[in-house]
């Protein structure tokens, strides 16, 4: 067993450089003949471009070039593609509005790109950019998703007069229907899940670099998927054939999903360079990030629930409203669908579902994937719909949870899922006794007496990630497929480089997957290294998100690892004069079981590498690639428990205790995963507590900086209980789930039950701001409200 | 495009004599709200005068009285002895404003010209009946705040010095904006030589007031019940995301409550 195997707390290998200021990243590019862009941006939510003068910018000392959409049209680059095809229950395809990197003649939200100056210097260009004198007619605008699909609403897309994109379905609406109507009680509840911006560390940043003689491009980019970047940039905007474009992701800062789609800005940079033979250099700043990062969630929903007299759900019917803003981006139809409804089973057996999901245009930047991405919006509904239906029946929550929890495996949900492995009740278990619940009314009452009400909250949430088999993905709507890719080259002197599809924006890859394959060869982890992130080096890929780098792109390296294995023992058999049966690798060294004859790990290299002495008919050298493809997705799972103090005179929050009980299956690096778990659960508090996009009625963004835009900070998080269960997933060789974004899913439901728990009502929207924690009491109170 | 003329001068004589040759000058007393505004380009000031050399900073104590120089950091108020000893309420103000980037940039004679409305100085000068002293006059600071983001200050007049007479108690409690952590609701409670006075930051349309009511009833009976009887209206307060005008008027009684509580 290597001591840096699987289940050790390895420290970070990548922490060195980035905690000394050695990172690279795409900022820190700099190229001999490098130019910068800067993009004219719409100052109106709708409007008609009627006329786009670059004159006095073209003027100013030091500017090379201001570029406009129907240059870009006129060069044949293509309209902006949304990568999910999703059908509305009528039969007809979702309606996707043309969406020019730069604009045209329509520009559909503030921060829509209308023009691009590039300069000598990032300030020429920025002041310039001011120069470009832009004429709109403005136009009505319309910012939330319900208001854009009444009657009358300003219209987007002329494709899609009632701005509807699609009307999905999914489940069996009469069944529900059937099932609401003899239950013996209906819980119905409305609510928002509320928009959220991604706002990663490192903001957005590309770099293009035009080689004229070879007609070659390179672009260096904040993604988190580098081949699907020259994949689309190649296939759908005709930047480039794809052996003509590399794409290289190096170090980023942070995704969170805002990272996987491709932009207006690196299709334009890469075209500048074109146009002007220049690098062309684009950094977004803050303010730049909060207009056009996609965001996330913003839904809004009604849903019924019903019971038998026992407490058993018998129907679950949802309806949903998805703001998908100005423009279908890549996942975003995906998002509010299959990375949502099918969800909606929760941990319980739920005999009927239905779920309805209208998704609409609006005047806001597009709206698309976002840590959890679809999970944490069902997972708000199932679980404040089941704290709010204990609370209607006069149950315990634990116990009507338990009463409905999924108990045997595999289990077939209504709604496309099935749940491969899980311990619902278990979770809860472990998760009550973390959160010592049996103690809390002592700790209530201890509360009560220095004037604050205390509140107990639960979340049970389930997500599916590792996305997933590329089948059932395609006959979904996908338009890639979803395996991942690995080589692992064993190099002559033995040491391995393991080349990954997948890519690292902060989740430590180059410490977990050289953890496996430290385990599996029996090696130092000094002798592995990983590279990823660059379209010339690395096989193909289809990157990192939805949780699934474990799951999906481990297990690649796992079925690449076997089959170096195999040659492995198959050379040593043969130099050794033995079975390869009775190989065994360990130690650093390749043996005969039960004997002392071996050979160094190293000596094996060698051999592969000068091909003295291999078997007759063996190809030389030592590397191997694997393409996996998923047999399932996986479904991490887990009990979330929110212990607040709410101040009624101010209706100030403060989460006193917060514990987390995850089953992620087999868990590669604990400190890591435990990292995971913290970032997702302060990114959970934040939309629970803190956090909103918010746009007034006219489609201006109201939180545009961090004076608005409220992102939790050390002092608004508690330390956190930790606690894992672990049922093995048996849809890959390592039995990983993923952990990601469970603290994202899982936490916002259990923050709330909690606030709603102390103050005693179940009407309470997020973000659970001091302001209306302390409207909802006064509510509470409101027949003795005399002020 | 915005090309800006920097200055330092090494005299308060030498910083009015280039405020009065410059039409379009600005004071830099810090530059904690200048600088981020120029850097958006929704300041373009031709002429920046730095005020960091002209000898307006420092804290001097008289006994009963703190003598501020306007060039003087939130973070030297907030660690000086000298205050400590005669209005320590102003010790807790300054240590309370931003972050420790900001305190030890921002002074408080910056902050008190630019009369953000959700800045803690101007509710703790008011309330603590403090003098504001410039190149040409001395005004109460009742006098000086004039409404949001404005003040009593004359083209080509400089605040250099704020005196604090000590009161016999005091406390600011504040209430953050979640996001930018400024005071949504700031009250400074005083008992000064001239009676209770209440001032309040963050929730005002006009900025900084006194609340007569609060004050009235604090001079009466000095305790947080004394808070509970007195009507806190909403007229004439901000509403905005993060709190109404109701909210604004409610947290005033509980920050007043609770500072009264503190004296």
């Amino acid at each position: 067993m290597s001591e840096n195997g699987i289940g050790k707390s390895v420290k970070r290998r990548e922490d060195k450089r980035f905690i000394t200021g050695k990172g690279k990243y795409t900022d820190d590019v700099r190229m001999e003949n490098q130019a910068y862009a800067a993009f004219v941006r719409s100052p109106h939510a709708h409007a008609k471009v009627t006329g786009i003068d670059g004159a006095a910018a073209l003027a100013e000392e030091g500017v090379i070039a201001v570029l406009t959409g129907p240059e870009l049209v006129g060069d044949g680059i293509g309209n902006i593609i949304t990568g999910w095809a999703i059908t509305s229950k009528d039969g007809t395809p979702m309606k996707v509005g043309a969406w020019s990197a730069l604009a045209t003649d329509t520009v559909r939200y503030v921060g829509d790109a209308v023009a691009v100056v590039i300069a000598e210097t990032r300030q020429g260009a920025r002041n310039a950019a001011e120069l470009v004198e832009v004429s709109y007619d403005e136009l009505p605008a319309v910012a939330r998703g319900d208001r854009a699909l009444q009657p009358g609403a300003p219209m987007l897309h002329d494709c899609a007069p009632d701005n509807m994109i699609f009307d999905w379905e999914i489940g069996d609406e009469a069944a529900t229907d059937a099932a609401l109507a003899s239950a013996a009680t209906v819980v119905e509840l409305e609510l928002e899940n509320n928009r959220l911006a991604p706002n990663p560390m490192e903001p957005r940043s590309a770099v293009a670099i035009y080689d004229e003689a070879e007609e070659h491009y390179t672009l260096y980019t904040t993604s988190q998927n580098p081949h699907v970047a020259r994949l689309v940039l190649s296939a759908f905007y005709q930047v480039a054939p794809e052996h003509k474009l590399r794409v290289i992701a190096p170090d980023v800062g942070g995704g969170f999903g805002s990272k996987i789609y491709i932009y207006p800005e690196e299709i334009v940079c890469l075209w500048a360079s074109m146009k002007t033979g220049r690098s062309v250099k684009w950094t977004s700043d803050r303010n730049e990030a909060f207009m056009t990062d996609a965001h996330g969630r913003d839904h809004v929903t009604k849903a019924k629930m019903g019971f038998d007299a026992e407490g058993h759900i018998t129907g679950f019917k949802v309806d949903t409203i998805a703001n998908l803003g100005a423009y279908c981006s890549l996942f975003a139809t995906a998002t509010p669908t299959y990375l949502y409804a099918t969800l909606l089973s929760g941990q319980y057996n739920m005999p009927a579902i239905y779920g309805n999901v209208k998704a609409a245009y609006t005047n806001t930047v597009p709206v698309d994937a976002y840590r959890g991405a679809g999970r944490p919006e069902a997972t708000y509904l199932v679980e404040r719909m089941m704290t709010t239906a204990a609370r209607q029946m006069g149950m315990d929550e634990t116990e009507l949870r338990r009463r409905n929890f999924i108990q045997s495996f595999p289990h077939q949900t209504p709604v496309i899922m099935c749940y491969d492995a899980g311990d619902f009740g278990g979770n809860l278990d472990k998760g009550m006794a973390a959160a010592d619940v049996a103690g809390f009314p002592a700790r209530k009452a201890e509360a009560a007496s220095r004037g604050k009400l205390r509140g107990l909250g639960y979340s049970c949430y389930i997500e599916a990630c590792g996305i997933a088999p590329s089948k059932a993905v395609g006959s979904l709507g996908a338009g890639v497929g979803l395996w991942e890719s690995a080589e692992v080259r064993v190099n002559p002197v033995g040491t391995i480089e393991i080349l990954t599809g997948s890519h690292s924006h902060g989740q430590g890859h180059e410490t977990t997957f050289a953890q496996i394959v430290a385990e599996k060869f029996d090696l130092p982890i000094e002798s592995i290294s990983i590279v990823h992130g660059d379209t010339d080096k690395v096989q193909f890929g289809m990157g990192t998100y939805g949780s699934r780098s474990g799951a999906v792109g481990m297990s690649a390296i796992v079925k690449a690892m076997d089959k170096v294995e195999a040659k492995v023992k198959k050379i040593a058999a043969h130099q050794l004069e033995a079975a390869e049966d009775d190989i065994v690798i360990e130690g650093g060294q390749v043996k005969v079981a039960g004997t002392d004859k071996a050979l160094g790990w190293h000596e094996i290299g060698l051999a592969a590498y000068t091909a003295h002495n291999l078997p007759d008919g063996m190809e030389p050298g030592l590397k191997e690639t694997a393409f996996y493809d998923p047999a399932n997705f996986t479904f991490p799972a887990g009990t979330y428990i929110c212990e607040v103090e709410v101040d009624p005179e101010t209706g100030v929050t403060e989460i006193v205790q917060f514990t987390a009980a995850d089953d992620f299956g087999t868990i590669i690096n604990p400190m890591i995963v435990e990292g995971q778990v913290h970032g997702g659960v302060a990114q959970g508090i934040g939309q629970a507590l803190l956090e909103q996009v918010v746009y007034d009625e006219d489609g201006q963004l109201l939180t545009g900086s961090y004076m608005d835009y409220c992102m939790p900070r050390a002092d608004d998080v508690p330390f956190y209980t930790i606690e894992h269960n672990k049922t093995v997933c048996p849809g890959n060789p390592l039995g990983m789930k993923g952990c990601g974004e469970a603290g994202a899913i899982g936490t916002p439901p259990a923050v709330i039950n909690a606030i709603t728990d102390a103050i005693g009502t179940n009407e309470l929207s997020m973000p659970a701001t001091p302001l209306k924690v302390w409207q909802a009491i006064q509510k509470t109170r409101a027949p003795m409200a005399a002020e | 495009m915005y090309p800006t003329k920097y200055h330092r001068p090494a005299s308060l004589a030498e910083a009015l004599q280039l405020l009065a040759d410059n039409e379009d000058a600005k004071l830099l007393a810090g530059g904690q709200t200048l600088l981020p505004t120029m850097k958006q380009h929704l300041a373009a000031p031709e002429a920046v005068i730095d005020l960091s050399a002209s000898g307006l900073s420092g804290i001097s104590n008289g006994g009963t009285m703190v003598t501020i120089g306007a060039m003087t950091t939130h973070a030297e108020v907030a660690t000086s002895a000298d205050i400590a000893a005669v209005v320590p309420v102003l010790n807790g103000v300054a240590a309370g404003i931003g972050d420790p980037a900001v305190r030890h940039r921002g002074t408080i004679g910056g902050s008190i010209s630019n009369n953000d409305p959700s800045a803690d100085y101007p509710a703790a000068l008011v309330g603590l009946d403090a003098k504001i002293v410039t190149n040409a006059r001395e005004l109460a600071a009742d006098d000086f705040f004039d409404g949001m983001f404005a003040t009593a200050l004359e083209e080509g007049e400089i605040v250099t010095q704020v005196r604090v007479v000590a009161p016999k108690r005091a406390a600011y409690v504040k209430f953050p904006n979640p996001a930018s952590r400024y005071a949504m609701v700031g009250v400074m409670v005083a008992e000064t030589a001239n009676g209770v006075r209440v001032a309040i930051t963050g929730a005002g349309e006009d900025g900084v007031f006194r609340h007569e009511g609060l004050e009235e009833a604090l001079s009466a009976n000095f305790s947080p019940e004394s808070v509970d009887g007195v009507a806190v209206g909403a007229d004439g307060l901000l509403t905005d995301m993060h709190a109404t005008a109701e909210y604004r008027a409610h947290l005033i009684k509980v920050m007043a409550k609770r500072a009264v509580a503190a004296c």
